[in-house]
């Protein structure tokens, strides 16, 4: 195993760029999640490391070996990087057996013991050995995937969205096994992903990338619980994002007023600001008729959307304001209830709109607005 | 994220830029594409040379009118009889209530297994008035409806039933809606058919000269005994040739206005059939008469001349010796014309683009020249340029080459889609060196599709007469050239046995041809 570190790399297909400036360091046997949305360049940064193309500018590491940029450009084949490509990509005219020992020496590939040891790695059945690609299920070709790629030992794994094809109980299972034979086989391994659960609940470390850039890199608790701007706190999970004065310590919102913490580098001042909360920060109890403000602001329930294990609530605050909140238990509100808001926790405060990054996407989905 | 993966290096593409990534295989492809055009370009070059005043005094005569007249009437006739004949049968099979609707699709792809020249040689042995254009009209069509009934038979599967219940709903009957709703889509798939027929029957030479209906190969073929090279000829190939473009210029605009249709996905479910009811019989009985005079008189025929004739004539070891020699000849052009094929439809795939989009058009041009003319120019240019190749196999190789290219390369370049560039990064990855990923990963894919490109070369090498007969080095007798001087010397008998070996070689393509419609005649 190996560390991988990226150094300011660039890339531009025609006059398109796709990548700009991107640092990344991956620590030896770690599990690094690349998150990001359709588009913005994360599978590219994945191919460059391969070596399956060539930067503009920068450098790819593989521990203190250069592979890429500086003047030395190492082939796909000489990099020792094992890749797992999109709904597998298994050789279709070999057996299991076969595209599981295709990277081995060539004495290797006959040996039966060692390609039931890497079935076994990923959670499969020695059975399915000399079966062809094409009999196995989408979570079992993605494993196979899995073990042709850890085959040749690899120093590092990538993983390009290898589970965005399977539904959604099969994708649970899978990513368990690989996580699992990742583990086991001590690879560092970075994957890529648009899907912010698979991010949070795999990684070690999540790298965020948008537009080319990496905006942020941590590790997942603090990547939700204190992303660097909006942008990233809306894309790593749903939240409640409301206009709010800070004032006196305090964050003054249509939840009342409320405890926060400053996120960014540079504080928010005093004065109009937005206030960033998580649907499960939001508590509902029976309304209390006391003096207002005391145990928060009363709200309607408009609709709730029950998913069994917990369940969403939105609700319209006084002055109109809609929001979401997640609850748990069986004892639920109906629409048309007024029901008490309470905050547990502290909020996040950004800047207010238009001196922040433009354009979030509203927390309220169109059709409840 | 597809887009970013899928689009942007494909951006990249269309600037050439992974063109100078193959710098061998460009090469290749470009000397294939300068092979298929060696016989537009002769003809080019030498209308050049013979001038404006030469080529008013060769083409502007009675006689290229007559021709012509000759042509033109019997392109429309044969192309009308088709259509009907085609569209009208494939309705019946894929939309009716009709009994036995597979057995039907089967007997009516079946004529595609007689090659035309042996089917005129059935009826016109059997009545020899045929020789007019009535009968030649008759004898075509029943040869080159299937090229109609294929594509939209096709087409049916392709329509979205609900579309028709849509229609019906809507209170039409069965014939408004295939009036108003399935003709309107069937439009490009009998248009294409057509267009087919027309280039097939432009450069139809065996089955015209045996019914004596001349035409411009038949004149040319003329010219060319008469006077070897001479400029008469030519001439008349350039204006068969500028026929053909026509025809395939046509073709390319219809092509980009394909998936009119919904191809590609078969129909969502199973369509409810038409109950004919008291229609049945008369639909049973032009299906029967349909198939009784494209396969059963051909058949019957070959099978007359099989027991009456051939005892007298027949001597096994030259059938043995004939059959060798063609099937020597086929395997040797299925080979070159798929070495041939790999450069154009690998770049046609792997790196898309004008260059290599031309590269690949290049050979769909060249083959659209009629045998009978790539033969000429061939003759001419070995005897001019390289008089050691005349008349030996590496040019007859060559003109098949030309001839059947695109046969293979559209097999090649399906082959090549179906094995993403994805392999090859991931057996890199794997430590895969670039010649160890040929012989593994590139070559065992492609496979298939390079098998069954060279399928389909043999099997049409199998059957072809024009430029054998004028190429063929002396003594070089195959199945096709044998059964030409038999029958032309009226040896009827003596013809027959290579006719009945043709028909069962052409067999399997044409079992394959009626398991996959979509498949195959786009060439």
């Amino acid at each position: 195993m190996s560390s991988l570190t990226v150094k300011d790399l660039t890339k531009a297909f025609g006059t398109t760029p796709v990548l700009t400036g991107v640092d990344l360091h991956v620590p030896s046997g770690s599990f690094t999640a690349l998150l990001g949305p359709s588009g913005c360049g994360k599978t590219t940064l994945l191919r460059l490391i391969a070596g399956f193309e060539d930067p503009d500018t920068g450098t790819v590491a593989v521990g203190d070996r250069v592979v890429a940029g500086a003047g030395r450009g190492v082939a796909a084949r000489r990099r020792g990087i094992g890749f797992v490509p999109q709904e597998g990509g298994l050789f279709p005219h070999l057996t299991v057996a076969g595209n599981i020992s295709f990277g081995l020496p060539r004495r290797q590939r006959r040996d039966g013991g060692r390609v039931r040891d890497l079935l076994q790695l990923v959670g499969l059945d020695a059975d399915l050995a000399d079966r062809s690609p094409h009999q196995l299920s989408g979570g079992q070709q993605q494993r196979v995937a899995l073990a042709r790629a850890l085959a040749p030992e690899p120093s590092l794994v990538l993983l390009d969205e290898p589970f965005s094809s399977l539904d959604a109980a099969l994708r649970e299972e899978t990513r368990l096994a690989v996580s699992a034979a990742l583990t086991a086989s001590g690879a560092t391994a970075v994957l890529v992903t648009h899907d912010q659960a698979e991010a949070l609940s795999m990684a070690d470390q999540v790298a965020v990338l948008r537009d080319g850039r990496l905006v942020q890199r941590t590790d997942p608790r603090t990547l939700y619980r204190r992303p660097g701007d909006l942008d990233v706190a809306l894309f790593v999970g749903e939240a409640v994002v409301l206009d709010a004065e800070i004032r006196d310590g305090r964050a003054h919102c249509a939840l009342g007023s409320l405890a926060y913490e400053q996120t960014s580098a540079d504080p928010v001042a005093d004065g109009a600001a937005r206030v960033l909360l998580r649907p499960e920060q939001l508590r509902l109890s029976a309304p209390v008729p006391t003096a207002p403000g005391a145990r928060g602001p009363i709200a309607k329930v408009r609709s709730v959307d029950f998913y069994g294990h917990d369940s969403r609530a939105w609700l319209e605050l006084p002055g109109g304001v809609r929001v979401s909140a997640r609850l748990e238990g069986v004892d639920l509100p109906s629409a048309g209830d007024d029901v008490s808001v309470t905050v547990r926790g502290t909020a996040l405060v950004f800047p207010p709109v238009g001196t922040g990054l433009p354009g979030y996407p509203d927390s309220v989905p169109a059709h409840l607005a | 994220m597809p887009a970013a993966r899928g689009s942007r290096p494909s951006a990249g593409a269309r600037d050439g830029v992974p063109l100078r990534r193959f710098p061998v295989t460009l090469l290749l492809a470009c000397a294939v594409a300068a092979l298929a055009l060696l016989p537009l370009g002769y003809i080019a070059t030498y209308t050049v040379d013979v001038g404006w005043s030469g080529i008013q005094e060769l083409v502007f005569r009675p006689r290229v009118a007559e021709l012509l007249w000759n042509t033109g009437r019997l392109v429309v006739g044969t192309v009308l009889v088709c259509g009907v004949l085609g569209v009208g049968a494939a309705w019946l099979v894929e939309r009716s209530s009709v009994p036995l609707r597979r057995l039907w699709h089967v007997l009516l792809v079946a004529p595609l297994a007689v090659p035309a020249f042996v089917n005129s040689y059935a009826w016109i042995s059997l009545l020899p008035g045929l020789d007019t254009y009535g009968g030649a009209l008759l004898v075509v069509s029943l040869s080159y409806f299937p090229f109609v009934y294929l594509p939209v038979v096709a087409a049916f599967r392709g329509l979205d039933p609900a579309l028709e219940e849509t229609a019906r709903g809507l209170g039409l009957s069965s014939w408004a809606v295939f009036r108003r709703v399935q003709l309107p889509q069937l439009r490009v798939a009998v248009l294409g058919g057509s267009l087919l027929v027309a280039v097939h029957l432009l450069a139809e030479f065996g089955a015209l000269r045996m019914l004596r209906y001349p035409t411009f190969t038949t004149a040319i073929y003329d010219q060319y005994r008469a006077t070897f090279n001479g400029p008469g000829a030519t001439m008349l190939a350039g204006v068969l040739v500028l026929l053909c473009l026509a025809l395939l210029l046509a073709e390319l605009r219809l092509r980009g206005r394909r998936g009119y249709a919904r191809t590609g996905r078969g129909a969502a479910r199973p369509v409810r059939p038409v109950a004919l009811r008291r229609l049945t019989v008369p639909s049973l009985v032009g299906l029967a008469g349909l198939v009784g005079l494209a396969l059963v008189v051909p058949v019957g025929s070959l099978a007359y001349w099989m027991a009456t004739g051939s005892s007298t004539a027949l001597s096994l070891p030259t059938l043995a010796t004939t059959t060798g020699t063609t099937l020597a000849l086929a395997a040797a052009a299925a080979v070159v014309t798929v070495v041939l094929a790999v450069p154009t439809g690998w770049l046609a795939v792997r790196a898309r683009g004008r260059v290599s989009t031309l590269l690949e058009r290049s050979t769909y041009l060249g083959s659209s020249v009629p045998g009978i003319v790539v033969a000429l120019a061939l003759v001419t240019i070995s005897l001019r340029a390289t008089p050691w190749l005349y008349q030996t196999v590496p040019v007859l190789l060559a003109a098949y080459a030309i001839l059947f290219l695109p046969r293979a390369i559209v097999t090649v370049r399906s082959a090549v889609e179906q094995s993403p560039p994805l392999y090859d990064d991931v057996a890199a990855s794997l430590g895969s060196s670039a010649p160890d990923r040929l012989r593994r990963v590139t070559l065992p894919l492609l496979a298939p599709g390079i098998g069954a490109g060279a399928a389909l070369v043999f099997l049409a090498v199998v059957t072809e007469l024009t430029a054998t007969l004028l190429l063929a080095p002396t003594g070089t007798i195959t199945l096709a050239t044998a059964f030409w001087s038999a029958s032309s010397a009226l040896e009827y008998g003596a013809a027959a046995p290579y006719a009945v070996i043709m028909v069962l070689l052409s067999a399997p393509a044409t079992v394959l041809l009626s398991r996959d419609a979509r498949r195959g005649l786009t060439t």
